[in-house]
C-alpha cells in the first residue's frame, strides 16, 4: 500500500509540475471558451458586401435595398435594355445580374417564372435564398393586391407563440428548461468524454514510455504489475481532477460575475411589474435561463457527475494502460485503440438521441451498459431519472470496473514484459490466462 | 542463499526453464552462464517475482521465496534503463523508497553514492541529460541502496567504458568481500573467470554444467603442455607423447604437446637434465568449455 502511495505521489508530481499542465489548467477554459464561441463569432462577422443588379422591368421589388451584405443596384429600366444593363453590371464587376422582366398582362406568375439570375460562376446559396424569399415575398402581396386583399391586414394578423410548458413533476412554468436540461445534460457528458480519452490516453502514454525507456524492469522488480497500473492510474486521475476542480472553480467565478453584473439588476426590475400585473412573463432570455437553473437538481446532478466521472475514468484507463503495455511505441496502439474508442463515441452519438428523449428504449440500455453510461445516463439526469434506473446503472458500472481492470491486468503484467511483435488479440487474451505470482 | 528445485516455467510451446536444480551459496559470487535464450533471464525473473515459475519451488535463505524477500535483493536488469524526465537525485530516492529504504537514510546514501562515483553535479539534472555512462552508473547505484543481500547483475558491464569498467569490477568484488551473494550473469567468459567463485551452466532451460570454477576448469583439462627449450637439445622424445606444434623463436623452441596424466612423471624426469624455461599446462579456457558444451547439447 505504501509502495502505491509513492507511485501515485510521482506520477501526480511529476505532471503537475510540467509547464504544459500549468498553462492548460489555467487557459482551457478560456480556450474552451474560444472554442465554442469563435465560430458563432467568426460567422457573425461581416462579409464582403455583394451587389447585385437589378433591371427591374414590372418594379416588383419597390426598390427594396437588400440586406446587409446583399445589396440590390436598380438600373432604370426606361433607360437600361436587357443587353445594356448586363453589360453594365460585368462592367461595374458586380456580384450578379438579376432581370426581372415585363409582366404580360400584370401576371404574377408570368414573372415568377422568368426571373433569371445571371453570374460568372456559382452563386452562393445565402444570395440564392435570399433572393428567392425576397421575390416570394413581393410576389405574394402583388397576388394579394390582385385578389383585393390589403397586405396592412395580412401583416397585422400574424402573432408570435411562446407556448408556456408547465412540468408537473416540477410545478413550475419552466421556461425553455428543456433547453437548459438538454445544455447540462450535453456539457456534463462531453466533459467526462474529453476528460476520458485526454487521461486514459496519458495513462496509456505513461505505460508505453516505461516500456521504451526501459525502466519497467527495475520497476516490476521492486513493486507488482498490479501496484504500478493502479498508482499510475490513480495518479493521473488525481491530476484530472485537480484540472478539473480548477476549471470548475475558475467557470464558477465566472458565472458569479455575469450575475452580478447582468442578470440580477435585470431580475430586480422585471420583478416589480410581474408581481404587479401578472400578465407578461419575462421573455429575456438571460432571465428566463436563470430562473430555470433553479429547477434543476445540480446537488443529484453534481454528485453523479463525479461518480460517473472517476469512475468511467478508472473503467477506461485500466483498458487504456492494458493497450499501453501491449505496444512498443504509440503508433502501434491505432489497432488496440478502436475497441476502446468506438464505445466512447458510440456514447456520445447516443447522448444525441437521449436528450431529445430521454426516458427512450434507446437511452435507457445505454445508460445502463457500463461503457457508454458514463456518457448517457449523465445526458438523462437533468431530465430527472428514477432512483432505481440510477442505483441499477451505477452498481453495473462498479462491478464492470472491478473485473475489468482485473482482466486489464492480467494483459497488462505480461505485457509490460514483451518486446518486440505486436500481439494480436487472441494472444492478448492468451496473455490474460498466464499464470503469475 | 539461493535454492531452486525442479523450476519449470514454459512460455506457450517454448519451455524457458526445464526442471531446474540450482543452488546458490551464500557469499559466493556466481556466474549463471548460457547463450541466448538458455533461460537465464527467465530465472532471474522468477527470484525476483517478477514471474512465477509453473511448477517447482525456490528457497530464499531456506524459506520459500515471497513478497518480504524483494527488498533483500538488488536487480541490475540487462535492459535497463530510468525515466529520462526525472532528476537523477529524485529518481534514486524514489527507487529507494520503493525497496523500503526509510527516506532520511536513503538520502545519506544516496550522497555517499554519487559522491564516490563523482557523480554530485548531476544530482539535479534530469536523466536524460546524463552520458550512456554516467547513466549506468546510477543505475548500478540505484540496485545497491538498499544493501541488497543478494545482488543480480545481468550483463553489468555493457555500456561501461573500460575505466568505468574497472570501477564496477572493483566494486562488485568489495561487496563481495563483504560477504553479499553475487549472481553474475554475462556472456563475457574473461569477467566471469576473474570474478567468479563458481558457475552454473545453462542452455535450453537445462543445467548442463555446475560447480566451483576450479573444479571446472580440472575437470575439462585438455592434457597439453607449453615447452620452452634451448633448440637443438632433444632429438629424440621418449614414448607416449604427441608433438602438437613446435616453432622456433629467437633460438628458442616453442613446443605444444599432447600429454597422459600418467607419463608426465618420466617427461619431466627427462626434461631435468635439459635447459628448460617453461613448463606449464594449458589451463582450459571459459570460453572454449562454453563453446564445447553448449554445442555438445
Amino acid at each position: 500500500m505504501k509502495k502505491i502511495g509513492l507511485i501515485i505521489k510521482r506520477e501526480f508530481s511529476t505532471r503537475v509540475r510540467k509547464k504544459s499542465f500549468i498553462l492548460l489548467t489555467l487557459l482551457g477554459p478560456i480556450l474552451m471558451a474560444a472554442v465554442m464561441f469563435l465560430p458563432a463569432y467568426l460567422a457573425s462577422l461581416p462579409t464582403d458586401d455583394r451587389v447585385i443588379t437589378v433591371l427591374d422591368e414590372s418594379l416588383l421589388l419597390d426598390f427594396e435595398k437588400g440586406k446587409d451584405e446583399i445589396r440590390l443596384r436598380y438600373l432604370p429600366p426606361d433607360k437600361f435594355d436587357f443587353a445594356s444593363a448586363q453589360a453594365f453590371s460585368e462592367a461595374q464587376g458586380d456580384y450578379a445580374f438579376m432581370h426581372i422582366p415585363l409582366s404580360e398582362g400584370g401576371d404574377p406568375d408570368f414573372v415568377a417564372r422568368n426571373v433569371r439570375l445571371f453570374r460568372a460562376g456559382d452563386i452562393s446559396i445565402s444570395v440564392e435564398s435570399y433572393l428567392e424569399n425576397t421575390l416570394e415575398k413581393y410576389l405574394q402581396k402583388e397576388k394579394l393586391k390582385a385578389a383585393g386583399v390589403d397586405p396592412e391586414i395580412i401583416a397585422r394578423t400574424k402573432t408570435k407563440i411562446n407556448l408556456r410548458v408547465i412540468n408537473t413533476d416540477e410545478g413550475l412554468e419552466t421556461e425553455n428548461a428543456t433547453l437548459i436540461k438538454m445544455g447540462i445534460g450535453y456539457v456534463a457528458a462531453f466533459a467526462i468524454y474529453i476528460f476520458i480519452f485526454l487521461y486514459g490516453s496519458q495513462v496509456m502514454r505513461g505505460v508505453i514510455e516505461e516500456k521504451t525507456s526501459r525502466v519497467i524492469e527495475i520497476m516490476v522488480s521492486s513493486v507488482r504489475p498490479f501496484e504500478m497500473m493502479s498508482g499510475k492510474i490513480i495518479g493521473i486521475g488525481l491530476v484530472a481532477m485537480l484540472q478539473f476542480t480548477v476549471w470548475i472553480g475558475l467557470g464558477s467565478i465566472f458565472y458569479v460575475i455575469a450575475v452580478t453584473l447582468f442578470i440580477d439588476p435585470q431580475l430586480a426590475a422585471n420583478n416589480l411589474p410581474n408581481a404587479a400585473t401578472h400578465i407578461s412573463l419575462p421573455d429575456d432570455g438571460l432571465l428566463s435561463i436563470y430562473s430555470s437553473l433553479q429547477s434543476i437538481d445540480f446537488f443529484g446532478i453534481i454528485a453523479s457527475f463525479l461518480f460517473y466521472f472517476i469512475f468511467g475514468y478508472l473503467l477506461y484507463a485500466a483498458l487504456f494502460a492494458a493497450v499501453g503495455s501491449a505496444v512498443d511505441k504509440e503508433s502501434d496502439s491505432q489497432q488496440f485503440m478502436l475497441p476502446i474508442s468506438l464505445p466512447l463515441i458510440l456514447g456520445l452519438l447516443v447522448i444525441i438521441r437521449a436528450l431529445d428523449n430521454p426516458d427512450g428504449d434507446i437511452a435507457f440500455w445505454f445508460s445502463m451498459i457500463p461503457l457508454t453510461s458514463p456518457l448517457v445516463m449523465m445526458a438523462r439526469l437533468p431530465f430527472g431519472v428514477a432512483p432505481w434506473e440510477l442505483i441499477l446503472s451505477m452498481l453495473i458500472l462498479l462491478i464492470s470496473f472491478v473485473l475489468l481492470t482485473w482482466f486489464a491486468s492480467k494483459i497488462y503484467r505480461i505485457g509490460i514484459l514483451m518486446y518486440g511483435k505486436k500481439p494480436t488479440f487472441i494472444e492478448l487474451l492468451r496473455w490474460a490466462r498466464y499464470k503469475n505470482q | 542463499m539461493i535454492k531452486a528445485e525442479g523450476l519449470h516455467k514454459s512460455y506457450g510451446d517454448h519451455i524457458a526453464l526445464h526442471h531446474l536444480d540450482l543452488e546458490v551459496k551464500a557469499g559466493s559470487i556466481f556466474g549463471l552462464l548460457g547463450p541466448n535464450g538458455a533461460g537465464k533471464t527467465s530465472f532471474i525473473r522468477i527470484i525476483n517475482q517478477i514471474t512465477a515459475p509453473d511448477s517447482g519451488q525456490l528457497f530464499f535463505q531456506g524459506e520459500k521465496l515471497s513478497a518480504s524477500h524483494i527488498k533483500k535483493i538488488g536487480y541490475l536488469p540487462e535492459e535497463r534503463g530510468l525515466y529520462p524526465k526525472m532528476k537523477v537525485g529524485e529518481q534514486l530516492l524514489y527507487l529507494a523508497q520503493l525497496k523500503e529504504v526509510e527516506k532520511s537514510q536513503a538520502k545519506e546514501r544516496i550522497l555517499k553514492w554519487l559522491k564516490d562515483f563523482q557523480l554530485m553535479d548531476w544530482k539535479d539534472k534530469n536523466v536524460e541529460e546524463l552520458s550512456k555512462g554516467m547513466a549506468q552508473k546510477v543505475q548500478f547505484i540505484a540496485t545497491l541502496l538498499h544493501q541488497p543481500e543478494l545482488l543480480i547483475l545481468d550483463e553489468p558491464f555493457t555500456g561501461f567504458d573500460p575505466r568505468n569498467t574497472e570501477i564496477i569490477k572493483k566494486e562488485i568484488r568489495r561487496l563481495g568481500e563483504m560477504g553479499t551473494t553475487i549472481i553474475f550473469s554475462t556472456h563475457r567468459m574473461e569477467s566471469v573467470e576473474e570474478i567468479c567463485d563458481s558457475i552454473v551452466l545453462i542452455n535450453k532451460g537445462k543445467k548442463v554444467l555446475e560447480g566451483p570454477l576450479r573444479d571446472i576448469k580440472q575437470q575439462f583439462r585438455s592434457g597439453n603442455y607449453d615447452l620452452i627449450l634451448e633448440e637443438n637439445e632433444i632429438s629424440t622424445w621418449p614414448a607416449g607423447i604427441e608433438i602438437l606444434s613446435q616453432t622456433s623463436l629467437q633460438g628458442k623452441l616453442h613446443l605444444k604437446l599432447k600429454l597422459e596424466p600418467e607419463n608426465k612423471q618420466s617427461l619431466l624426469q627427462f626434461l631435468s637434465t635439459k635447459n628448460l624455461h617453461l613448463f606449464q599446462e594449458e589451463e582450459a579456457k571459459l570460453h572454449d568449455i562454453f563453446i564445447q558444451t553448449t554445442a555438445e547439447e
